[in-house]
């Protein structure tokens, strides 16, 4: 058993164990079978913090290869003159040196860095990285269990994650390139070897790793809806949840629902690719030869890739919602305003997310009189976002605040949230997508409400559960100037976006410089680049943060350095496997108990006094 | 083998195992529904071959409920203690589920004997691939069933809880596979 030495019993101990269940876990030494030796602890780990630490490790790993990548291709954007010959030692041929010496990205190149830089960040970074993070991490610790309902099945999630990241890893360095046609892929530039270089080799090894990385998706989901309805401790009801919790839960039946369909179009690209049916392809000239593939359907692969497509962006976003309503409550010394409310819009949001993907395809041909209907199911999604916007200013209104850097990325992300949803109305409207579809207005939209924002979420998340993961503090000072650089900088690089867009400047374009419409927009196109390096730069920042933490960073010397009230900082500073050293804690109360009765905060283990009500229940109003 | 968290705080009165399984068959019948609602969708687009599917697959419907029939009483023989119905039993189920890929592969064979090919029209290539995809389904329930005879040959008979749960465990997967198909059929008629 990990030793965990509290020679002074607090309060919260007191309590866990006269309050608390023994389920004599640690009468069975499970903890030593997994953590025997170093593999089983750290590689093959089947705790879920640790699993946990892994899935935000490989994450940001990620990230700064997917964020690397945009560098390149801004590099290429907004400095189409200057020579990159210095990045041929890094991309070989991908870097054309003409006669005078002047190094260029290989327009095929470029492609493929766009298109790995939007299927890096939105499946490994904010998929995996942030919901397959925070999930694993405070589920168990946040409900009251030991650890997830399958911690083998955990396991292999992070595996499958990382063998599809591999995967994935090695089809950048193909002599072919890795696949260059958009993240979405749709066909028949994802079917036809002949389409580009990248849709070769590339193309079937971008498909194996998201096979791989769909089975990933559904075994972690499938464990933490089954660890959230089965394993609550005592006294735990669906009310009394935090919001994080109800958030990963929401995630991951969404996920279940949709990773599945999205499974399934892929099957059918490999059948168009590897047997010769023609599922998405019909009537294709190519090199002025006729292909024999008729009857097939390129929309029909983008119905079945929005379908899981539009849901997921919810998935990345959640998991971010969740995190920031925890930390805005604790850091705000407030209760959560609107609790019941705050559920209700995820379950809504949930819903909705599968009745919207049409308006990825307004301009694909689709009948502008269902049209319509995917225009109102848009709409209304505004309508739970705005009660979750309400509710989060609601919370800090007139709060007890403290600005660290948790708290100020969660603030920052609300402001992202507003900035990048009003744009969604924009674009939610079918009539005005016929002008703003695949222009800079719409790369500015995602990027802030579901790229940026989501980010802020995790960085959140990062700086508040730092101390429970490493029992060390990151860097505030560090934290403060990764704020306010990063929320400068993004929207520096985004909201000039809108104006490009609005002006009908296309998106994924390698170059303006033909166009006599959009070539005066190169002096914005060089701000964005600049400021597109200021905040990578930032990024690297933050990572040296991190890691000089996990060593150097200030010790955590109180269970509960933030005095909050949920359950993970009732267990030891470094909590061993089980989580508990002794019985686990019976919960009496809500989560959200912040300035009550004149107590700064009462934690979830405290039971009620005489006559008292737990709120947030709503049973009583 | 899977290793669950014991935590008897266990909320609901089914098991995690279970609860696992069953959101596991969800997420497969998503798969499925995505897979049937994409026929539909290429069906109304037109330019679509008709054609009656092989009496092999009525036949085949029928041997996968008898596997589905099968398997529940050796359930029911392992709980009441019939050693040999039990294990009798969990043979026959198994057979017939290999008898149904078999039966499968040769409804292909039909289906290309009359001139419905994979790589043609995409009304056949969908029965192909939606059938072939729900055969790899229907395989991965015979392995566990592989694994349900081994056990059953190899570990001296006794019902404990831990036996049962896994029984039950291979029971619920083996009759999703066959309601799956029986869904598939019905929506194969329903469209022709």
């Amino acid at each position: 058993m990990a030793a965990t030495v509290s020679p002074v019993k607090d309060r919260e101990d007191i309590l866990i164990e006269e309050q608390g269940f023994d389920d004599h876990f640690h009468d069975h030494h499970e903890g030593d079978k997994y953590q025997s030796n170093f593999i089983m602890k750290y590689v093959f780990s089947m705790d879920h913090k640790i699993i946990a630490k892994q899935f935000l490790i490989t994450g940001m790993f990620w990230g700064l290869i997917g964020a690397g990548m945009s560098i390149i291709f801004r590099l290429q954007l907004g400095f189409p003159e200057e020579s990159l010959t210095w990045l041929k030692p890094l991309l070989g041929q991908w870097i054309v040196v003409d006669d005078a010496g002047i190094g260029t990205l290989a327009p095929e190149f470029y492609y493929a860095l766009v298109t790995m830089h939007g299927t890096i960040l939105v499946f490994f970074v904010l998929t995996a990285g942030l919901s397959g993070t925070f999930s694993n991490l405070l589920i168990p610790l946040q409900i009251g269990a030991r650890d997830m309902a399958s911690p083998l099945l955990n396991m292999l999630s992070y595996w499958f994650f990382f063998l599809s990241g591999a995967v994935m890893f090695a089809s950048l360095f193909l002599s072919t390139g890795p696949f260059a046609g958009g993240w979405t892929a749709y066909p028949p530039l994802s079917e036809l070897p002949q389409a580009s270089d990248g849709s070769g080799a590339g193309m079937t090894m971008w498909t194996v790793s998201l096979v791989l990385f769909v089975v990933s998706v559904l075994l972690g989901g499938i464990n933490y809806v089954t660890t959230v309805l089965n394993l609550r401790t005592k006294g735990m009801t669906m009310w009394r949840l935090p919001l994080t919790i109800w958030a990963f839960f929401v995630t991951a039946i969404i996920g279940i629902l949709s990773f599945p369909v999205l499974a399934s179009a892929f099957f059918l690209v490999m059948c168009d690719r590897g047997l010769g049916t023609s599922f998405f392809l019909s009537e294709i000239f190519i090199g002025g030869q006729a292909l024999d593939n008729v009857g097939g359907s390129p929309i029909l692969y983008q119905h079945l890739f929005w379908f899981l497509g539009h849901p997921e962006v919810y998935i990345i976003i959640l998991p971010a919602m969740g995190l920031v309503s925890e930390v805005l409550s604790v850091h705000a010394r407030k209760p959560i305003f609107g609790y019941k409310a705050m559920v209700y819009s995820i379950l809504a949001i949930a819903f909705l997310a599968f009745i919207v993907w049409a308006h990825h395809m307004f301009m694909s041909g689709v009948n502008p009189f269902i049209a319509n209907f995917f225009v109102l199911f848009t709409l209304i999604i505004a309508v739970p976002s705005a009660v979750k916007v309400f509710n989060w200013i609601t919370t800090v209104y007139r709060g007890n605040i403290r600005f660290n850097a948790a708290s100020l990325f969660a603030v920052g992300f609300v402001s992202m949230f507003i900035s990048g949803g009003l744009t969604g109305i924009f674009l939610g409207n079918s009539a005005i997508d016929i002008q703003l579809h695949d222009t800079y207005f719409v790369v500015a939209h995602f990027h802030i409400v579901m790229g940026v924002a989501a980010f802020f979420g995790m960085f959140a998340g990062i700086y508040n559960w730092f101390p429970k993961m490493y029992g060390r503090f990151m860097n505030e000072t560090l934290g403060k100037i990764h704020f306010w650089g990063t929320f400068i900088g993004a929207y520096a690089i985004f909201w000039p976006m809108h104006y490009l867009g609005l002006a009908g400047v296309p998106r994924r374009y390698y170059s303006f410089e033909t166009f006599d419409a959009f070539k005066h927009f190169d002096d914005m196109n060089k701000f964005i680049t600049v400021a597109a390096i200021v905040v990578f730069a930032l990024q690297v920042l933050f990572v040296v943060n991190f890691f000089y933490s996990i060593f150097k960073g200030k010790l955590v010397t109180t269970k509960n350095p933030w005095g909050a009230s949920t359950l993970e900082w009732t267990t030891p500073i470094n909590a061993g496997h089980g989580n508990w050293p002794g019985k686990i804690p019976s919960v009496h109360r809500w989560a959200y108990d912040y300035g009550k009765d004149g107590k700064e905060f009462v934690s979830q283990i405290e039971p009620l006094a005489a006559g008292e009500v737990s709120d947030g229940e709503g049973a009583h109003h | 083998m899977l290793a669950v968290t014991e935590n008897s705080t266990n909320r609901s009165k089914i098991d995690s195992k279970k609860l696992a399984l069953l959101i596991g068959c969800a997420s497969i019948v998503m798969m499925f529904a995505g897979l049937t609602s994409a026929y539909i969708v290429r069906r109304a687009g037109g330019n679509w071959l008709e054609f009656r599917l092989p009496n092999i697959f009525f036949i085949n419907t029928i041997v996968m409920l008898l596997s589905s029939v099968a398997i529940h009483s050796a359930y029911i023989a392992f709980k009441k203690g019939n050693e040999f119905l039990y294990k009798a039993l969990l043979i026959v189920s198994f057979i017939l589920g290999l008898a149904f890929v078999v039966l499968q592969y040769q409804g292909w064979l039909d289906l290309t004997a009359i001139g419905v090919e994979l790589t043609g029209n995409p009304a056949g290539s969908f029965i192909y691939v939606i059938s072939g995809i729900h055969a790899a389904h229907v395989l991965g329930g015979l392995a566990v069933i592989m694994v349900a005879m081994i056990q059953a040959f190899s570990l001296k008979y006794k019902v404990t809880k831990k036996r049962k749960l896994r029984f039950e465990l291979t029971l619920i997967y083996w009759h999703f596979v066959d309601f799956l198909w029986v869904y598939l059929l019905i929506f194969f008629l329903s469209q022709q």
